[in-house]
């Protein structure tokens, strides 16, 4: 295959993976629009914040915080901690983008988000994939995200709530993303893990710790599980 | 709020979302990795999915309690029985928005 057939297939590739994880953001998107309307925050801000900063539960809050009058430096440090999560998608990613040019990695961090990192990480895996293709479905991603956003700031209020069980768009994919990477016992066993450590600190810990606790805690405990596993062998 | 100041806040957030993104990216993938932490980032996904969708599941917000009578979690279960048969992305989205399209009609 020459080169630029090469490239039209990964790109190809790319928007396939990207279709599931934009119909999920169209709505949030929508939602995200309309709230920051009613704030009071204008169109062009939304889409300056959405290109800035493209990270949907950090933008809410941030539509959220600016309402209530909170101060810019309290927004950005709230941003700051919403955030950190992503440092452990990323080192995730690391493995299988060893040696690359910096350059991409510059562009292709810019996208990772919960969504665009597990349908990456999963295809990855499965070995049909190439870093072209995941950076295709990161902006795919991004771009329908910044047209959401600013869709819904502009016409959102005459968009009905809850249309065709849209709501559901994330949390199917979730489930199915969850199902392709129970690959054995120990992931199975250490996904349960994570459900129980999470809703145990989701109840308990209020803010959004309980998805870095359970995350740290659980992979860090089906670790021990597994190289106890191996030596008794 | 003038454009300079939401370009100034707007900045200031994207700074602390990009770096811990790129970072660890940057840094990690021109290293070699010890086998342990490539065994323990292999367990990372499945982790951060199943904490991230259990709340959603079986909890309710404001004020945060447990449920297990939540149309999420009903229709999670077909759902999560159509992905284990199928296989399919696409698919599975579309069956969970129906499902729970036509829960809001059912229960």
């Amino acid at each position: 295959m020459n080169t630029q057939s090469k490239n039209i297939k990964s790109f190809r590739q790319g928007m396939a993976a990207a279709w599931p994880i934009c119909i999920g953001y169209f709505p949030i998107g929508l939602a995200l629009g309309v709230l920051a309307q009613k704030a009071g925050i204008p169109w062009w801000a939304v889409a300056m914040m959405s290109v800035l900063v493209f990270a949907g539960s950090a933008q809410f809050i941030c539509v959220a915080m600016l309402s209530a009058g909170v101060s810019p430096l309290a927004i950005i440090f709230t941003t700051f901690v919403v955030n950190l999560r992503h440092t452990l998608m990323s080192s995730a990613l690391a493995i299988y983008l060893a040696g690359v040019s910096r350059r991409f990695l510059a562009l292709f961090a810019y996208g990772i988000t919960d969504e665009s990192f597990a349908v990456n990480m999963t295809r990855f895996r499965s070995g049909s994939w190439n870093r072209w293709s995941a950076l295709t479905t990161n902006h795919l991603a991004n771009l329908v995200w910044i047209l959401a956003t600013v869709t819904g700031a502009l016409l959102g209020q005459f968009v009905p709530p809850a249309a065709f069980g849209i709501d559901y768009a994330l949390i199917g994919m979730f489930i199915c993303l969850l199902v392709f990477q129970l690959q054995g016992r120990i992931y199975i066993l250490t996904g349960l893990l994570a459900a129980v450590i999470s809703v145990g600190w989701y109840l308990l810990i209020p803010g959004d710790s309980y998805i870095v606790a359970a995350s740290v805690s659980a992979a860090s405990l089906g670790y021990f599980l597994q190289r106890r596993k191996r030596r008794e062998r | 709020m003038s454009f300079n100041e939401y370009l100034l806040l707007f900045c200031g957030m994207g700074a602390v979302t990009y770096l811990p993104r790129a970072l660890p990216l940057l840094y990690l993938t021109h290293k070699k990795l010890p086998q342990w932490l490539i065994d323990w980032l292999g367990l990372i996904p499945v982790s951060i999915l199943s904490a991230l969708l259990a709340p959603l599941l079986f909890c309710s917000d404001s004020p945060r309690t447990l449920q297990f009578g939540k149309p999420e979690l009903l229709v999670a279960i077909p759902t999560l029985l159509f992905a284990l048969k199928t296989k399919s992305l696409g698919g599975t989205v579309l069956v969970g928005m129906f499902l729970y399209w036509l829960a809001g009609y059912v229960l």
